[in-house]
């Protein structure tokens, strides 16, 4: 190599490079080596909560997993057997419903922040209200929309569930769709505009389709947290005994239902609490995969 | 070819009498005292040029000189900046590019432009052809197929991608997707045709595939080529402007240029003694 750099009629420069590189050379590839080692360490380190938790779910979980816990109602208190069935329920319901809600005004916010007016004040107050939103705690959430709808509509329900975790969605919706069209390249655009195209245009057959996938993965992050939550529910939808019969009664779901049966002084229903929790992650799992099954880039 | 492609070129600029066309304008493209702005800073200073029908011009200069940026006002892309404007006047066919009655998206259409970067949309080789006629309304499958196949044989690429029109666009080699967004580009038959250093990420061969290409696209479109080499103007060009910070220092026909220019920057700049 240094043969290389080196010209025969200048020696000098030969020896020069040489001895500057070998001075250091030893030092730095062991700093190297050392930095290297450090990070593969800590993201083992990282990993091992998580393996351990997805560990102790499945060996506290899978003893009471079978089909009769989609089937059946939950057991009254001390008793043994039942499932819940009406909280599987439940929670695809009203996530559902937060879905719904929380999507088209997400997507729709996100397109006229990045695509019509990025640097006009109404994007850069929606972009700041978004942010401020995610850290919000999701109990806030609950209150809120225990104000707004369960006292105005006299009473707890899948949608006043929905409502309050489509409230804690938005924000997530919103900002990851946004970085989803911001990773779409200014090159497609010039091209499609090039071409004579519209704004709108661009966006619906150009920029969605290559955002997709991006936005994909933010709407399944905020399934994925809405699935999991308790808080908001608590204050919405309560929990109920029975299957669900409309969106406009209390409504049981899997999270309340850990919350409820992991406090109790019974062995069965904390055990049952653990399945719940085993097959609220299968649940999120589930959806996570297809979604990216469904929308990968081609 | 390749040994002939100057000596052509340099001919048809002479006669100046293009093949089976019934009497092109001199100032197909009229730059009439445009000065253009990106916020505070001016990029262009009163700029008067004739850009002549169905002939090959070229815009040479050092970075930054403002070539790129008149071509982009050709087509109005540089309205997609935040705080851009324009004093003066730029007509297409006697008319003015900034009239009112004409709307962006059909001056758009009529002029057609070709990118420093190829940039074929994430879409099959067919739809990013169909792209322009599509956005236009036209659904019909045989407008459609027509189309695809007189645009990929006008840019000299139907023989090698016949067989996969519905393969996706992003598969081909970099100077078969640049030809590909010539062949997008002529989809919907602009009268201009706007290329923006379109060979200066290709390989040599490719760049002689593209100035071919070119040279077959002038008997019907006009085109005006920003281009950084040199050998490539005199090739492929009947005229050349020389730009140089923001001003348009001689423009001439390209033979002229680069042989007997009349201003001192022009010979400095194509002899490489600066820029």
């Amino acid at each position: 190599m240094s043969s290389a750099i080196a010209t025969p009629e200048k020696p000098v420069h030969k020896d020069f490079f040489h001895k500057a590189r070998e001075a250091r050379s030893g030092f730095r590839s062991l700093v190297n080596r050392v930095l290297s080692v450090l990070c593969v360490t800590l993201a083992f380190l990282a990993l091992i909560p998580l393996l351990s938790i997805i560990f102790l779910v499945l060996k506290k979980g899978l003893p009471l997993l079978n089909w009769s816990v989609f089937t059946e109602l939950p057991p009254a208190a001390g008793q043994v057997g039942g499932g819940f069935g009406n909280a599987v329920v439940g929670t695809l319901l009203m996530v559902g419903v937060a879905l719904v809600l929380a999507t088209p005004f997400g997507i729709l916010s996100a397109i006229y922040v990045n695509e019509y007016a990025p640097y006009s004040r109404l994007a850069n107050a929606v972009r700041f209200v978004a942010k401020l939103l995610t850290g919000i705690p999701s109990i806030i959430c609950g209150v809120f929309a225990y104000a707004v709808i369960v006292l105005t509509t006299g009473g707890f329900s899948a949608w006043a569930g929905g409502f309050a975790l489509a409230i804690l969605i938005l924000p997530t919706i919103l900002l990851t769709a946004e970085q989803a069209l911001i990773g779409v390249s200014k090159a497609y655009r010039e091209a499609s505009y090039g071409l004579g195209a519209t704004n709108f245009q661009t966006i619906w057959r150009i920029v969605l389709p290559d955002a997709l996938p991006a936005m994909m993965t933010g709407i399944m992050l905020a399934v994925a947290r809405a699935a999991g939550e308790t808080a908001p529910l608590i204050f919405t939808a309560l929990f109920s005994q029975y299957w669900i019969q409309s969106l406009k009664e209390p409504t049981a779901s899997l999270s309340v239902l850990i919350y409820n049966f992991s406090t109790v002084p019974f062995p069965h229903q904390i055990q049952m609490a653990w399945t719940a929790s085993l097959v609220l992650v299968i649940l999120v799992t589930i959806a996570n995969i297809s979604a990216q099954i469904v929308f990968r880039k081609k | 070819m390749d040994q002939q492609r100057p000596e052509t070129s340099v001919v048809s600029s002479a006669s100046f009498a293009p093949v089976n066309t019934p009497a092109p304008r001199s100032d197909f493209l009229k730059v009439d005292n445009f000065n253009f702005y990106y916020g505070k800073k001016q990029a262009l200073y009163g700029i008067n040029m004739e850009i002549p029908e169905r002939q090959v011009t070229a815009f040479i200069g050092p970075s930054g000189c403002g070539k790129s940026t008149l071509l982009r006002n050709f087509n109005r892309m540089n309205e997609l900046i935040d705080g851009v404007h324009h004093e003066g006047d730029i007509l297409l066919n006697g008319r003015s590019i900034y009239d009112k009655a004409i709307e962006v998206i059909a001056l758009r259409r009529s002029i057609g432009m070709v990118f420093q970067k190829s940039n074929p949309f994430p879409k099959s080789i067919y739809e990013n052809i169909v792209y322009s006629l599509r956005i236009a309304g036209v659904n019909s499958r045989g407008i459609l197929d027509e189309s695809v196949e007189r645009s990929l044989r006008g840019a000299a690429l139907w023989e090698e991608v016949k067989d996969r029109l519905h393969d996706s666009a992003l598969g081909l080699s970099g100077g078969q997707m640049q030809r590909l967004c010539i062949a997008r580009a002529i989809a919907n038959r602009p009268e201009v045709l706007l290329m923006d250093e379109p060979c200066s990420a290709l390989d040599p061969i490719a760049t002689a595939k593209v100035e071919d290409l070119i040279h077959e696209l002038k008997k019907e479109f006009t085109i005006v080529i920003v281009t950084h080499n040199m050998q490539q103007a005199t090739r492929c060009s009947d005229k050349t402007a020389f730009f140089y910070l923001g001003k348009l220092i001689e423009f001439d026909e390209t033979q002229k240029i680069f042989t007997n220019p009349s201003e001192k920057q022009t010979e400095d700049y194509i002899t490489g003694r600066f820029g």
